[in-house]
């Protein structure tokens, strides 16, 4: 995919040259931009990291020994994918050595039986002798903020829950595209899946994590005295 | 188009993907149901969420580390 410049469409934009210079930079021992991408770049890889393994620590180790590896390893890119995605694949292998080690890891190029089945509860649909079969009994309740852009410190709680307990493929897609803002493209050519594949675990992860929110939500709108 | 198969199809059409007849139909269905227009804006809003979680950074530390090593890699 896009080779050069794909820096530009990082979550955290504005700092980062485009790949080519970057590089060139990397290669001529520019402390200045391996400064900055160490800064723009390591948060996103921590998180992913640490959908792998099973502390916070170990991921720590990972990024280290990712970024010691572009070190050594930057003369060797030859730009056939962006350099992030490129750095993100180091990542992800060391990861899953280290993953392996805390035995979590699981295939990826299949998806496993909890990939499969409806993802709303189907008693929450009319069944087949109610007058209209598949549509809501009744639809789902309104959320207090859902219509603002505030998101609040608790809802954020939640979701940091309901991701913690996440399959552990759908939580690695979930962290890539919606928390660090990858674009499907570079999800799969991360973690080598299909695309077909990429959508049903997000799909999965993403109806996961609406639900909690609506548990949530359910929760504190009764408390508060609000109807739905 | 029905509501149950319409929340099954959600992350497909934010993504893009729906082929045009599916994605017609799913559009048909959206504008008549305050339901799934609704579920539709819950799992933008839980997306949205997801991307305001803060972010772990590398203790001081290891980025000096970090840093040092470059500094001092031998290149050819």
């Amino acid at each position: 995919m896009a080779a050069v410049g794909e820096a530009g469409g990082d979550p955290a934009p504005g700092v980062l040259p485009p790949d080519a210079e970057l590089v060139a930079r990397l290669r001529g021992g520019d402390e200045t931009a391996f400064a900055a991408l160490l800064d723009s770049w390591s948060r996103g890889m921590l998180r992913a990291a640490r959908a792998y393994v099973a502390s916070d620590e170990t991921a720590e180790d990972v990024v280290q020994e990712t970024w010691l590896a572009i070190i050594r390893g930057i003369d060797r890119f030859e730009g056939r994918s962006s350099l992030r995605t490129w750095a993100y694949r180091i990542l992800v292998n060391l990861a899953k050595e280290r993953g392996v080690k805390d035995s979590r890891t699981i295939a990826w190029s299949s998806l496993a039986p909890e990939d499969f089945g409806p993802t709303v509860d189907p008693s929450r649909f009319q069944g087949p002798g109610d007058p209209e079969p598949g549509h809501w009994r009744r639809f789902p309740a309104a959320w207090p903020s859902a219509e603002t852009e505030v998101v609040s410190g608790e809802a954020r709680h939640v979701i940091k829950a309901a991701l913690a307990d996440l399959p552990h493929r759908q939580r690695v897609v979930i962290t890539l595209r919606d928390v660090e803002g990858y674009t499907s493209e570079e999800v799969c050519s991360i973690l080598d899946i299909s695309a077909a594949n990429q959508r049903v675990l997000l799909h999965r992860a993403r109806a996961a994590a609406r639900s909690r929110l609506e548990a949530y939500y359910a929760t504190s709108a009764s408390t508060a005295g609000v109807r739905r | 188009m029905s509501c149950d198969e319409f929340v099954e199809l959600v992350t497909a059409y934010l993504d893009g993907t729906l082929d045009e007849a599916t994605e017609r139909r799913f559009a048909g269905h959206l504008a008549e149901c305050d339901g799934c227009d609704r579920y539709l804006d819950q799992i933008r809003h839980a997306v949205r969420t997801l991307a305001t979680l803060p972010d772990q950074s590398l203790p001081a530390q290891a980025r000096d580390r970090l840093l040092a090593a470059f500094r001092d890699f031998q290149r050819p």
